[in-house]
């Protein structure tokens, strides 16, 4: 059984600086009893990819309500690949139209929450999608 | 003082004699009708309150009011502590503003959109602007790619704000830009557009936001370190309050500070100490503070506790005027008079149901009418999903006018003054202020305690506890954590704005065609001007009005002054 505290980048990215919900995700989380780095505002997709292969994490949550998302994800998807990361779970929140989300899933984000979402609808689907990949042993 | 010794005061609600009849009555009441009515209708909870937690007593009467001395507290609109209006006559003879916001794509979409808007009947332009304008990087920068027109238009060189009002004549019409950073430079751009055309800078009249300490704590939008900010501020309002008669070089924030999270006492205390801020350091100029006071602006937002927001516009009002009279000296009224815009609540509406929010904006617009605003926005309809459409637009327009026109709301001033729970919140919510400003002088003033990261805690405590009680049920949303319909996951029932493709392209080719036809030499020449002027503590305006004049760009300007200020670096908290 792996004990290690699952560990989550809280990211903002590109120069949408609003940051009242991934502040409040944070936190929740790290109530939750997750290890949660929080990016601070304002990052670069590469900046993202090294604070999470730096900080080793198991999950990046994005915050993006500028609407950029379709510039700024992909980009974080490739580096993580092409850093050999793909097992680090990528999930967005903020302003998504639903056209957008599904693009997004298609590209390899794992979830897409909207603006209704509660803390507690993503606490819930970490904790399950980090058990499975526990099962599936994908982290050697 | 019991009641039993008062002698008769004057301005008191009722007499000392009415007021132990009615208390007497008050406790009758309670002990048999009201006792015997809950036994069958129990109310919905032990104990309710406002938004931001004040009590909320089942009724109010003259007892609540008997220390309310209506000369010190309440008086005539116009007049000291303009708690009920900043003008003898408010909307009886000029309704506040109808002013909604625009943004998006190309100074050519932005300038269809207003002139749509004007059609409409709005009597105010207001201007959004693109995140890279924002943050103070031009259209071809790095940083910019991908956020391009996309929250709001794109103005890297003058000609793209003269192309943003083309065809609408500012020396008539109020032109407002939401841009904070970088307003020093658009209000430059502004001015050299005005002189283009002709307009004496006396007719101006309109606004930039500009209040870079909200940044630091809320709105998050800053290139400079907080110090500099600040003096590219005072710089922004000292050259405006001398050379523009009619214009507000600034509006002290509190709405955002409001959607990052805070409580309406939070919203309004914050506010006031980074105004109280602003004018000390305009202060250390040696400028009299009626020479400039006059021109402060404020905005803040309409939110959905509808009394409380009442009493905090009131309070508001009660509490500046004393503080621009005693604490920093103020003869005139005009520079006691706090006058603001105002924005319905954002992050009050909803993703689902969307219909629904034309509904919640409806109240929240009722609120600042009552509560005396100067301009309005009404948010659209699908405020939680894009940027609003046409028809969003024009439904919350119409509210408006609507509102203004229909209702009777408009036709008397401070209609709730008087409400035994209106003048009672707006008590303490006025007590609670001062606390705030206290504690906040206490700390050194709103600079220092931005810099401690106070604010930002703060806000980041009451954005959890609000999340905290919305996942709880104690704060219901309709349609979501309430009477929520799975069916109206479905789809919405209207088309959102789309971002047209492209629009990017067309930015950096007209950037591109500015630099090819402008003197280079000068364009250089005018930027180092403006370092060295950056250097001094001399006014930043002047030099940077040169510099937009020579078709300087925006981040090419910033980058400049980056040399001498640095950038911010944020410590963030959660």
């Amino acid at each position: 059984m792996d004990d290690r505290k699952t560990r989550i980048l809280v990211g903002k990215v590109g120069l949408d600086g609003h940051d009242r919900g991934v502040k409040v995700v944070a936190r929740s989380l790290r109530d939750a009893g997750f290890e949660v780095i929080y990016t601070g505002l304002h990052r670069t997709p590469e900046e993202v990819v090294e604070a999470a292969l730096q900080e080793d994490v198991d999950f990046i949550g994005l915050s993006i309500l500028s609407g950029a998302h379709m510039s700024l994800v992909p980009p974080i998807i490739e580096l993580l690949a092409a850093n050999d990361a793909e097992d680090i779970i990528v999930c967005v929140g903020g302003v998504i139209p639903p056209e957008d989300g599904e693009a997004l899933k298609e590209l390899g984000v794992a979830a897409v929450f909207d603006q209704d979402s509660t803390t507690d609808d993503i606490i819930a689907w970490i904790r399950e999608t980090a058990a499975k990949e526990t099962k599936t042993a994908k982290k050697s | 003082m019991a009641l039993a010794d008062r002698t008769e005061i004057p301005g008191q609600v009722a007499k000392d004699s009415d007021l132990a009849e009615i208390a007497k009555a008050k406790t009758e009441w309670e002990e048999t009708e009201l006792k015997r009515f809950q036994q069958r209708s129990p109310e919905r909870k032990k104990q309710f309150s406002t938004l931001s937690g004040l009590p909320l007593e089942r009724i109010y009467t003259p007892l609540d009011l008997q220390d309310l001395d209506f000369a010190e507290k309440i008086n005539f609109p116009g007049s000291y502590p303009f708690t009920r209006g900043p003008y003898p006559t408010m909307y009886r003879s000029r309704p506040w503003t109808m002013r909604q916001i625009a943004g998006f794509g190309t100074p050519s979409h932005t300038n269809q959109r207003l002139k749509y808007l004007i059609a409409q009947g709005q009597t105010g332009i207001s201007i959004d602007f693109d995140m890279p304008t924002l943050m103070g990087y031009d259209s071809d920068d790095p940083r910019a790619q991908g956020e391009v027109g996309r929250e709001g238009v794109a103005a890297d060189t003058v000609s793209d704000l003269d192309e943003v009002l083309e065809g609408i004549d500012i020396g008539e019409i109020s032109v407002s830009m939401t841009i904070n950073p970088t307003a020093w430079i658009l209000f430059s751009m502004y001015l050299a557009v005005a002189e283009q055309r002709g307009i004496p800078l006396g007719r101006l009249s309109g606004t930039v936001q500009a209040d870079i300490l909200k940044e630091y704590i809320a709105q998050k939008e800053w290139i400079y370190p907080i110090r500099p900010g600040v003096r590219i501020v005072r710089d922004l309002i000292v050259y405006s309050a001398k050379h523009l008669l009619r214009y507000n070089p600034i509006n002290i924030s509190g709405y955002h500070i409001r959607e990052a999270g805070a409580t309406a006492v939070q919203e309004a205390a914050f506010t006031l100490a980074n105004g109280i801020a602003y004018v000390e350091e305009i202060l250390k100029l040696g400028i009299p503070v009626d020479e400039f006071a006059p021109r402060l602006a404020f905005y803040f937002v309409a939110e959905r506790d509808f009394f409380e927001e009442v009493a905090k516009f009131r309070a508001l009002r009660r509490v500046w005027a004393r503080i621009m009279k005693e604490r920093f000296g103020a003869q005139q009224s005009e520079s006691m008079r706090l006058r603001f815009h105002c924005q319905t609540a954002a992050s009050s509406l909803t993703a689902r149901e969307p219909l629904n929010n034309i509904a919640r904006t409806a109240v929240q617009a009722l609120s600042a009418i009552l509560g005396g605003a100067q301009s309005l926005h009404t948010n659209g309809m699908d405020e939680a999903h894009a940027i609003p459409t046409e028809q969003a637009m024009k439904v919350a327009l119409r509210t408006q006018q609507i509102l203004l026109e229909e209702t009777g709301a408009a036709n008397t001033i401070d209609p709730l003054g008087g409400s035994y729970l209106v003048e009672t919140l707006t008590d303490q919510m006025e007590e609670k202020i001062w606390d705030y400003i206290r504690r906040i002088d206490e700390r050194g003033g709103a600079v220092a305690a931005a810099e401690q990261n106070f604010f930002q805690i703060e806000i980041a405590e009451s954005a959890y506890h609000y999340q905290q009680q919305k996942r709880d049920g104690e704060l219901t949303l309709v349609g979501v954590n309430k009477y929520y319909d799975p069916s109206s996951d479905e789809g919405l029932p209207f088309e959102l704005h789309k971002v047209e493709p492209g629009v990017e392209e067309i930015q950096k080719e007209r950037l591109r065609r500015v630099r090819k036809q402008r003197d280079d030499d000068e364009v250089e020449k005018r930027l180092a001007e403006l370092t060295e002027v950056a250097r001094s503590d001399e006014n930043l305006i002047p030099a940077t009005i040169a510099a937009v004049k020579a078709q300087a760009s925006l981040g090419e300007i910033v980058k400049a002054l980056k040399t001498v200020f640095g950038t911010y670096v944020e410590t963030p908290v959660f």
